[in-house]
């Protein structure tokens, strides 16, 4: 039994600031998406009202055709795991992974079984008679997320569930989380201020920021097809260069950024130009010439990255980051040319 | 390698030692003596005087009063302290700073003039029944102990812990008692520790408080030794203080005397 989640215009508070503006957002049956963004974006604030810790100033929160808004929170049937794991410290683990099933009026058998199957499925079964504070973190955020699979919710939401895990245990962790929710098919929403860990994870993703949500798509889209300035920031776009263009020839735009640099860039490679743009750039998508056609540049400090060299550039558009290959290493005040590669270059609307 | 201390260090520790321990042991001496008058060293050994307490009709009275307003007024002080502490530390960022300080005011406030204001506002104000002044009285004097040991134990509890069994379709009250309690076992029984044996010693609350035909066994006490200067009293307070010694050892079995210090 697997539903979406839709939300409608949520619009939420703190005293008079308002944290939430208009959120729309809809999970589909089965789908995991992620709420991406800094702390104080909203993605947590987000959750807690899907949870029901918080109530919203206004808009709706359906979970298939249930309608959840105004539904106490013990009444959601959410499976929920915290950044902080929230194991009940008086219970041991099996009696942590029970908990819901005995909220649900199942016999004691029964749950034990059922706690059981759940604890054997995270590798945990021999650990079932331990008390919390007897696990590492790992194995916390195991019983954590058991907990909240076993009462087979029709949601699942992570809020930051990996944050306090070494790096290692992280990858391990959310392998685990994207199989466990893949085979049970659980629609879910998962909360993290770590890109990687959000495009590892998710079938979608949501850029947030300020209470709004800038970009919800695929972690491939997202990553080569920013639509804003912002996003494009986010998702490492480490050069955005404001653009005019002076001249249209068929295909080729003629573009001229500040300082007076001029580009000759195709719309068959880049896309639909408009007259203003902004030309985001990846280090890795500025080839670093001694000569040709590109952006004219002076090269600063030269940073070893093991694929690649990286210089810090003057140029007449101001300070450019590119790579360069290994095989050509140039010397700080050496001249040379950056030339955009359009598969790693993109084309934003400065007023996105 | 043994450390050296300094005499008149060595000499000073001695003293206070000697300071806290002789009145106790001048009054179990006193109790034991075989004389119509308090005295020490005592002459003759006798426990008559302890007899003498069960075979005074006031004493056992005050007593049962006493353990009765004790157990009232600190289960009555626990059914207000439990539920603020959990909302002074839930709602810590919400909620005025000052509401926590008022809940400490009744240690704050001189006794006496808590216990007269006391006098003033439930006996003759309300017009309540000398015992349910003094239970009401007595449970607010301890309030504070209530509210703070209780807090301390909350100051440490984590509140996502709710929000899991919320999530987990546990009701709010039913989460209270089945997560929340559980949690804070410890601090609840020192609370019901401290609070009790301040109920049971008080006087200053209770001398506003008692009226006709209802005292307490410190008032008692009182009332006995302007009257009759016999080591009954002695025997009275070797007693109490072997309730309290028996209360700290239950607990000391139990859960630890740190505990109470924490």
């Amino acid at each position: 039994m697997t539903v979406s989640l839709t939300i409608e215009s949520l619009s939420a508070h703190y005293g008079t600031t308002q944290v939430l503006k208009d959120l729309s957002i809809s999970v589909a049956a089965g789908e995991l998406v992620s709420l991406l963004g800094s702390s104080g974006c909203g993605k947590t604030t987000t959750l807690r009202l899907v949870a029901g810790f918080l109530q919203p100033t206004s808009g709706r929160i359906r979970l298939g055709n249930r309608d959840l808004t105004t539904l106490p929170a013990h009444a959601r049937n959410i499976g929920l795991v915290f950044q902080n794991y929230a194991l009940f410290p008086h219970l041991t683990v099996l009696d942590n992974v029970a908990f819901g099933l005995k909220q649900r009026g199942l016999a004691k058998p029964d749950r034990t079984k059922r706690a059981m199957a759940m604890l054997e499925r995270v590798g945990l079964a021999p650990l079932a008679d331990r008390l919390p504070a007897a696990l590492s973190g790992g194995q916390k955020q195991r019983v954590a997320l058991a907990r909240a699979l076993v009462i087979e919710p029709p949601l699942l939401m992570f809020d930051e569930p990996l944050s306090n895990l070494d790096a290692k245990l992280r990858i391990d962790m959310r392998v685990e989380i994207r199989q466990l929710q893949r085979a049970n098919g659980t629609t879910s929403l998962y909360v993290t201020h770590d890109q990687e860990e959000a495009f590892s994870i998710s079938d979608r993703v949501a850029i947030m920021n300020a209470g709004r949500i800038l970009q919800l798509d695929t972690p491939e889209v997202l990553y080569q097809k920013p639509a804003s300035a912002f996003v494009a920031r986010f998702v490492g776009f480490e050069n955005l260069i404001r653009m005019k263009v002076v001249d249209r020839q068929s295909a080729i735009v003629t573009a001229e950024a500040t300082g007076g640099t001029r580009l000759h860039l195709s719309q068959d490679l880049f896309g639909p130009i408009k007259d203003d743009f902004i030309l985001a750039c990846r280090a890795d998508g500025l080839a670093v010439r001694r000569e040709g056609e590109g952006i004219p540049a002076v090269l600063g400090t030269r940073t070893y990255l093991g694929r690649a060299y990286q210089y810090k550039c003057e140029t007449a558009a101001g300070e450019i980051t590119a790579n360069g290959p290994l095989s050509d290493p140039l010397d700080a005040g050496a001249r040379a040319v950056l030339t955009p590669l359009p598969e790693q270059c993109c084309i934003l609307d400065p007023e996105n | 390698m043994a450390t050296r201390i300094h005499p008149l260090l060595g000499a000073f520790a001695i003293l206070v030692f000697f300071f806290l321990l002789a009145p106790l042991v001048i009054i179990v001496g006193s109790a034991l003596s075989d004389t119509t008058f308090l005295t020490f060293p005592p002459q003759g050994l006798t426990l008559r005087w302890f007899a003498n307490i069960f075979q005074m009709e006031a004493f056992r009275r005050t007593a049962i009063t006493s353990l009765q307003v004790a157990l009232l007024g600190t289960g009555l002080s626990l059914l207000i302290g439990i539920p603020a502490a959990y909302a002074l530390n839930r709602y810590r960022v919400e909620l005025p700073r000052w509401l926590s300080t008022l809940f400490v005011l009744p240690i704050l406030v001189p006794e006496i003039v808590f216990g007269f204001a006391l006098l003033k506002s439930i006996t003759i104000g309300l017009g309540l029944p000398v015992f349910i002044s003094l239970v009401v009285g007595h449970a607010l004097l301890i309030l504070p102990y209530s509210v703070r040991v209780v807090g301390a134990s909350l100051a440490s509890f984590d509140f996502s812990i709710e929000e899991a069994a919320r999530s987990l379709g546990c009701p709010p009250l039913k989460t209270f008692m089945t997560v929340v309690l559980p949690n804070i076992r410890a601090g609840v029984i020192a609370a019901f520790i401290l609070a009790f044996i301040t109920s049971i010693n008080d006087v200053s609350v209770s001398v506003f408080l008692t009226g006709p035909g209802i005292s307490t066994l410190p008032i008692q006490i009182l009332a006995h030794m302007e009257q009759f200067f016999d080591p009954t009293i002695a025997s009275v307070s070797v007693l109490l203080m072997l309730v309290t010694v028996g209360v700290m050892a239950i607990v000391e079995a139990t859960l630890g005397l740190t505990f109470l210090t924490k």
